[in-house]
Order: structure tokens, then sequence, then C-alpha cells
């Protein structure tokens, strides 16, 4: 029990006396998770307003299949991207392996399938009559998608949400594809790995402390930003 | 002109046909009013005109060219024609914003939605409402909304799917003059869909009776009211008095009918030996105590077999050899005294009895 103490006490002291390394591993795991929330959103919701506006043969089928890629290992994705990035594999000649634009790229991937999957749940469950309203007020499909993507607006934030936690919570894909470099692509959860192998405990602990702050801090902007309606 | 002309539209719904070989055209500027039970096709009809739903056989014209099956012509349709759903939603935005969607859909200027919205809000009496929540509206107020957002754009024509089934005695009032004052105005074709035939009369020019997916009759409300083409409109419109007969004499339009036992006149061109059905509006019956003398050409006199009070009506069931329904004021009712078991004497004139073919 003295090393959850201890680790509890030591990210206090990281914090206040802001530690230019953990400082510095901190804002890297914010700003590539934050990229790769940002990248994977950007395809989610489009592509799930898409996928939920029309009807089209084996919808179903990709909805289930989507869902079932929410449970990917992420090591699993980690490794896949690897090969794609790595010196022989097809994207090999763009020599973005062990750089944190792999790991934005990988950790967009594991999230894509929970985000896309809850944002179709989110916009299947608002009002069919506002689809009908929109095309009949003259919308076109993109207009109509965007009119319904408004309506779902915090049930797809929430899935937003979501998947920044489990970017932000990650070791696999960052592990396999960024390497670990300290001072380059070490992020929090790397670094915690890497600690607590070393046996630096408390160190691992106060760093996963901080890891649930920013998430904190993340979840709270989000309510304060739904509750301002 | 017409302005819209729909060609033996055909709509299956899983294994379930719900139109079945619809057509008609609509005139520029007319109120239509489909009238039908629930359930009997009206809002697929809707749908199908405004080109929400695509029909599984048929053909829609508007402004003389063929829509179906040209994703373009469907848009720009429903660009000009606006529509309000049974159940109107509301977007969870202002007032404001409700509004003024289907001209941010167009690309107008912010300075010309802002006149717009304002002039539209104030038309509809919900001047001051601009910043409130839609979702915090009363049922009224949502449908005002709703019909603000559909004729913002002044559509050339307005599609209502039973606009005024959640309202008040009062919003309907207020709502069914906007939407006759707005159509007057600008010209403005308006189909009305109801279940409630009183409306269709009310607001339509012209009216369509729509019966499990058909449509059974077409034309103007006082012929749809008393002379409905068949037994299930005569049923539906009010007729509560459907009786059958068979001619015994013709005399120059004037026939005689023999209804069991008793003799009926009625104008019409039938043979003696035909079957018929005659259908009376129990408002057309004329009730009294003693045998007034009366130019009505049919009189008989019954018996009282059951009075029912609703509102300021009564209906008064009489046993006169046939069952005879007639509708009278609350008020006369009490005035005569009526009594189930009572006698009494009824008489219609004979313009009053339509015929039909059994």
């Amino acid at each position: 029990m003295t090393e959850l103490w201890d680790g509890l006490v030591q990210a206090l002291h990281l914090i206040v006396t802001f530690d230019d390394e953990v400082v510095d591993i901190a804002w890297r795991s914010l700003r590539v998770s934050a990229a790769s929330t940002v990248l994977a959103a950007l395809i989610c919701i489009p592509l799930g307003g898409l996928i939920s506006f029309r009807s089209f043969r084996g919808k179903r089928l990709l909805i289930n299949v989507i869902q079932t890629f929410y449970s990917v290992p992420t090591v699993c994705v980690g490794l896949f991207v690897f090969l794609m990035l790595s010196r022989a594999g097809p994207l090999g000649g763009l020599g973005l392996l062990f750089t944190p634009s792999a790991m934005v790229v990988g950790q967009a991937l594991l999230i894509t399938p929970i985000m896309l999957g809850l944002t179709i749940s989110a916009l299947s469950s608002v009002d069919k009559n506002i689809r009908d309203t929109t095309l009949s007020l003259g919308a076109s499909e993109r207009q109509a998608i965007w009119a319904i993507i408004k309506e779902a607006r915090f049930a797809i934030s929430a899935a937003i949400v979501l998947g920044f936690g489990r970017a932000i919570s990650e070791v696999g894909v960052a592990m396999m594809v960024g390497g670990n470099i300290r001072g380059f692509t070490q992020i929090l959860t790397t670094a915690i790995a890497d600690e607590a192998n070393q046996g630096n405990v408390e160190l691992a602990l106060a760093l996963g402390v901080i890891l649930l702050a920013i998430a904190l801090v993340v979840t709270l902007g989000v309510n304060l930003v739904q509750q301002r309606r | 002109m017409s302005i819209m002309q729909v060609i033996d539209l055909h709509q299956r719904h899983g294994s379930r046909e719900t139109l079945k070989g619809v057509s008609f055209s609509l005139e520029q500027g007319e109120v239509f009013g489909i009238i039908g039970p629930t359930g009997s096709g009206k809002t697929t009809l809707l749908r199908l005109l405004d080109q929400i739903e695509v029909p599984s056989s048929g053909r829609v014209y508007f402004e003389g060219r063929d829509v179906t099956g040209s994703p373009r012509l469907r848009s720009e349709l429903r660009r000009k024609v606006g529509m309000v759903l049974q159940k109107p939603v509301v977007f969870d935005a202002s007032v404001y914003d409700n509004v003024a969607f289907p001209l941010r859909l167009r690309r107008y200027s912010r300075k010309v939605v802002h006149g717009k919205v304002d002039t539209m809000l104030n038309a509809v009496g919900l001047d001051g409402y601009q910043r409130r929540n839609a979702r915090t509206l009363s049922g009224g107020e949502t449908q005002k909304v709703a019909l603000a957002r559909a004729l913002i754009t002044n559509p050339q024509a307005l599609l209502l799917d039973e606009p005024t089934a959640n309202l008040d005695p009062v919003s309907l009032k207020t709502i069914e003059e906007f939407i006759l004052r707005f159509s007057r105005e600008n010209g403005t074709t308006i189909v009305i869909a109801t279940h409630e035939m009183a409306q269709g009369q009310r607001l339509a020019d012209r009216i369509g009776v729509i019966m499990e997916g058909q449509l059974v009759q077409i034309g103007k409300p006082s012929e749809i009211f008393y002379a409905p083409s068949d037994i299930r409109v005569a049923r539906f419109v009010g007729v509560e008095n459907i009786l059958e007969g068979r001619v015994t004499s013709n005399r120059e339009g004037l026939v005689h009918l023999d209804v069991h036992g008793r003799a009926v006149e009625a104008i019409a061109n039938r043979h003696p030996g035909d079957e018929l059905h005659l259908f009376i509006r129990p408002e057309d019956v004329v009730l009294s105590l003693s045998e007034a003398s009366t130019s009505a050409r049919n009189s008989f006199s019954g018996q009282i077999a059951g009075l029912a009070m609703s509102g300021p009506l009564a209906r008064v069931h009489l046993d006169c050899g046939f069952p005879l329904v007639a509708l009278i004021t609350r008020q006369s009712a009490e005035d005569l005294g009526l009594q189930v078991g009572k006698q009494a004497h009824v008489s219609f004139k004979a313009t009053a009895v339509h015929v039909i073919g059994q």
C-alpha cells in the first residue's frame, strides 16, 4: 500500500514542480491522442452519417463488423500498422515508422470502430421524422445528414470523448509503431510500462495519475460545453 | 392549370399494399382535401406527392414533367413543394433557427433570412418567440413553427398531413384561417389530408376520398357529402341512413321505391324493378310531434327507439317501418319533449334522397 501512497505523493510533486521530462511526456500524450481523435472524428462523423442515412444491402452486417472491432486488441492494430509502415510494407516509403505521426495514424485506426459505431447508433436514435422533415424542406442528402448530426450532437460528442479515452490509455499501438523513444515518441502509457519494468513503481503510478488528470480535464470540458445549451 | 398529376400510383410496404392505383391531378391554387379513415393511405400519398418516398409503380408529374426516376427533378420538386408531417418535429434549436433552416439551405443572405423569418413569425402569431428553444413549445406552437418553416420559402404547393390533429378549437380556427389566407394571397396549392370530414368540407375546393388505398371518389364537397359514390364513402361522410329499396315506378325522374313495405319518393332516373341503396343525411330529416303540413314528398310516423345527445345536437333513432336517424338541435329535442317510446313524425324531401345501384 505504501507504493500507492508514495505514487500519489510523487505525482503531486511532479505536477506541482512541473518536472520538465514529465511535462514533455504528458504534453506529447495529449497531442498525439488529440490528433488521432480529431483524425478519427473527421472520418467517423461523415461516414457514420452516410451509413446511417442510406439504406443498402449488408448494412446490418457492416454494423455488426464495426461493433466486433470495438474489442480489437491494441497490439493487433499496432502490428498491422507496423507491417504497413515498415520498410518492406506498402507504405514503408513514407518513413513514418517510429514517429509521433505513425502513433497518430495507429491510434486513429484503433478508435475508428468504436467512434463510428457509436456515431451510427447516436444518429439512428434521432427521430426518423427529422430526416423526412429536412428532405421535405428541400435539403440535399448532405444537408439532411448534417442536420441529423446536429440533432445527435451530444451523443456524438460522447462517442468522441470515449474515443479519446481509448486513445490516450492504450499502450499497444504506441509501443509497436512509436517505439517508446525517449524524448521523441515516449508517451504516458509507454513511459508507465517502462518505469514499472525498471522498478520505479512510484514514478509509474505518478504518470498514471497524471493521465487520469488529463482525462478528467477533457471530460469536464466537454460536459461544460454540453451544459451551456 | 394543373400543377401536379399522379398516375396509377401503387405503394407496397413489405407485404402490405398501402396504395392501389391512385390517379388524380392538382390544379394551381386550389385547396384539395384528402379524406379517409386512419390507415387508409393518406400519409403515404402525401409522402409520394412530396417524393420523400418512391412509389413501387406509377408516375408523378410536377409542372408537366415526370419526376419519378430523376433524382434531380425529385429534389427540385421537394424544394418547391412544402410539407408538414402529421406529428411535426422541430429541430433542437431556437424557433428562429428552425424557421430559417429552409432559407439557409438555399443560401439566402443573413439579412434576407432575418427579414423573412421575422415577417413569417409575426404572421403565424409567434412574434417574440425567436430565441426560445423550439423543443420547449406546446403542441399548438410547435404546429405553428412547422407551418412557418414550410411556408417561409413560399412553396408552390403545401402538403398538410392532419395539420390540426393535436390542436385545441381556438388554435385550430387560427391555423385554418391562416392556411386559407396564405393560399389565397400567394396562389399556393394546398393539399390537406384529414380523417375529419368536417374539416375537409370547411376548407377544400375539391375532395378526394381514400379508402383502403384506393381513391374511391373525387368531387366538390357537396357532391361527396350529398352524393357519395358507394356505401363506404356514405358511411364515412356521415350518411347515417342507408336503406335498401326497389323501384316501383318512374315518372319523369321521380321514382317511387318500396322500402320495407313503405313507399319512398326520390329524384332519380331508374327503371322499375331496380334494386337500389338510398342515402339520406340525418340532418335532412325533419322531425315533429304532429303530422304537420309539409311540402316534403316523404312523410312517415314512427316510434322513437333511441335518443343520444352529442354537444349541441341530438341524434334521434326512429322506427317507422325502417330505421331512420334524424339529427336535430338539442334545444328542439327538449322543446318537443322527445322520449324513447313516444310517437313522432318525420319528413324529408325527395331531393334529400340519393340513390345508387346495389
